[in-house]
């Protein structure tokens, strides 16, 4: 491992310092904390689809199953918020697993096409369980308490939100040296080849998925907890679609892409609102635009410009 | 019991044409550049928006119904032409953002022209349902299976006896073997690009009359296109359309006799759980990977 690999980590833990006493008001620390929980999730999106090379179009489905968790075990069965974060992430995670087998013998635009199902599927259920989850409408969500805090106000969430980014910067650049990592880019390389040496490429693969589902559900119960609400739109494609753009624009397989491309794709909405009516018509020329003159993403085109790697 | 049945499987053999044609045209594309081309159900839906702004405008039906299918036929191949060109052998998931992108400018683009209210199209031969034991079948139905038989066979025609098709049949099978052979590949992709949009809108302007419009339906339809394309295994032509009308049925079925609020999430189930069994779909047949 080089050593100044945790330069890049260093960097983002003094901007996530420093940002609340720069932002001007409260405002943008509300988008800076959405921004920090969307690099959450990319990040652990990119380790499935930029490094294992697998990609997934349903993972809006598995914030859901998180949000929904958060939203609907406390309200209508009384669960502690954690304990009912917990049990998302272990409804996700034995999803994932249970899916991951069959789905990954399927390559490219099948895998494509597959977790593209699952995905609906998990959001028509929760749009028509309109007892348990409110339907299209969607439902509030009870506050979050930590260890006898209740979590109020925008600050709060920022330092836990911030918290939580900056370990998981840190355990994806941990996990990417470790051989665990090794196997996913090697099986990203060729699958064959990984397979000749020896790396167990099935297992790998169910196991990057399982991590990357659980991630994702815990971050939608996050996600759920601060914005007080949930409704089907969270779980729905379009915002899987959103997701796996953030990964592409920011660079697959670049840890500080994923914050990057999460950082742009959650401001660009927000600054698409003064085009009135004209948003979708514009997010969608950027988002062409991006893949066109920069396939591999900013962070990676950026960095090879320059001539230095992460 | 027998008319409940024949219902069911009128109405999904109506939905399931429209899904063979949309799913025909991801298939030409997929086989022409390796493309899934998320744009193509926009083209489904600008196809019967623009019918019905063209009818609406007083034009007659025929040069109408011509129109919608030209101008998104026009707009795929200005897809083709800016956006998938240029990046000739990026990854798939790059190639799939840029089709998601097309489709977000084209959604957008006629939310804005044509706003966001719902449309109807008038039937082209009336309204008076025809009743075969005990279950009805609209005439526009009748029109909706005959055109799309009457595509069905004349793609076969084509594919199969014109140097034209032979030509793209070959693209699609080996693209470098086929440019060796003097065939002009650039030209296969852009007529792939212009006859699966035509496909799409044709689709798009049929079934309007039946189920209406408006500028979002795109979505569902293109992705249950998808669906009937990969059922039918990805890049073969018989597969799609056999794919299309099973989707449209078995959904028809599912909303009938299990649940109407689940309509959509059937062919999603049926495709998860066909891939898990058949990773390549009903006709896909065997595959090796090279090295």
């Amino acid at each position: 491992m080089p050593k100044n690999v945790y330069r890049g980590l260093y960097l983002v833990i003094a901007i996530l310092l420093v940002l609340p006493h720069v932002l001007p008001n409260s405002y943008y620390l509300d988008l800076a904390v959405r921004m920090a929980i969307n690099a959450v999730i990319v990040l652990g999106l990119n380790l499935l689809i930029g490094f294992a090379g697998q990609i997934s179009l349903g993972h809006a489905g598995f914030l859901g199953i998180g949000a929904y968790a958060s939203a609907v075990l406390p309200t209508h069965f009384g669960w502690h918020p954690l304990a009912a974060m917990g049990a998302g992430a272990l409804a996700a995670g034995l999803l994932a697993a249970l899916v991951a087998r069959p789905i990954f013998k399927l390559k490219g635009n099948y895998l494509a096409m597959a977790t593209l199902g699952l995905g609906i599927i998990i959001s028509i259920a929760l749009r028509n369980e309109a007892q348990w989850t409110g339907g299209p409408d969607g439902m509030p969500v009870p506050s979050m308490g930590l260890f006898g805090f209740e979590l109020s106000n925008d600050r709060q969430w920022y330092w836990v939100v911030a918290l939580l980014l900056s370990v998981s910067v840190w355990a994806s650049l941990n996990l990417i040296d470790s051989p665990f990592g090794r196997a996913l880019r090697a099986l990203h390389g060729s699958e064959v080849a990984s397979q000749v040496v020896g790396v167990d490429i099935v297992r790998y693969k169910v196991a990057i998925f399982v991590l990357s589902a659980v991630f994702a559900s815990l971050m939608g119960s996050i996600t759920a907890h601060y914005v007080g609400f949930v409704s089907p739109n969270y779980a729905d494609f379009f915002h899987s679609i959103e997701l796996v753009t953030m990964v592409v624009i920011g660079g697959m397989a670049s840890v500080y892409g994923s914050l990057v491309g999460a950082v742009l794709l959650t401001a660009l909405p927000q600054a698409l609102a003064t085009f009135e009516g004209w948003e979708t018509v514009v997010f969608g020329a950027i988002l062409m635009l991006c893949m066109i003159f920069l396939p591999k993403g900013l962070v990676p085109t950026l960095a090879a410009k320059f001539g230095k790697g992460e | 019991m027998l008319s409940q049945f024949l219902q069911f499987l009128f109405s999904g053999v109506t939905v399931g044409a429209t899904y063979a044609l949309a799913a025909l045209g991801f298939t030409l594309i997929y086989n022409a550049s390796n493309v899934i081309n998320f744009a193509q159900g926009e083209f489904i839906m600008l196809g019967g928006m623009l019918a019905v702004f063209f009818t609406q405008a007083g034009l007659p039906l025929p040069v109408a119904l011509l129109l919608a299918m030209l101008i998104p036929a026009a707009v795929g191949v200005l897809i083709e032409k800016l956006a998938i060109e240029p990046v000739k052998g990026a990854e798939p998931v790059t190639l799939i953002i840029i089709t998601i992108g097309a489709s977000l400018v084209i959604r957008g683009l006629t939310a804005v022209i044509f706003g966001k209210g719902t449309h109807s199209l008038p039937a082209f031969s009336g309204d008076t349902p025809i009743e075969i034991l005990g279950a009805t079948l609209l005439p526009q139905s009748l029109w909706v299976l005959g055109i799309t038989a009457l595509v069905v066979v004349l793609l076969w025609y084509y594919f199969n006896r014109t140097l034209q098709g032979k030509a793209m049949l070959a693209t699609s099978f080996n693209r470098l073997a086929a440019e060796l052979v003097g065939i002009n590949t650039s030209w296969v992709l852009f007529m792939s690009f212009a006859m699966s949009a035509a496909l799409g809108a044709l689709g798009g302007i049929l079934i309007t009359p039946i189920t209406l419009t408006s500028y979002d339906v795109g979505i569902m339809l293109g992705l249950k296109g998808f669906v009937a394309a990969v059922l039918g295994g990805l890049g073969n032509g018989l597969g799609a359309v056999v794919g299309g009308l099973l989707v449209g049925i078995l959904e028809a079925m599912g909303a009938g006799y299990i649940s109407s609020a689940y309509k959509d999430a059937i062919p999603f189930v049926l495709i998860l759980f066909i891939l898990f069994f058949m990773p390549r779909g009903l006709f896909g047949g065997q595959s090796t990977d090279r090295v």
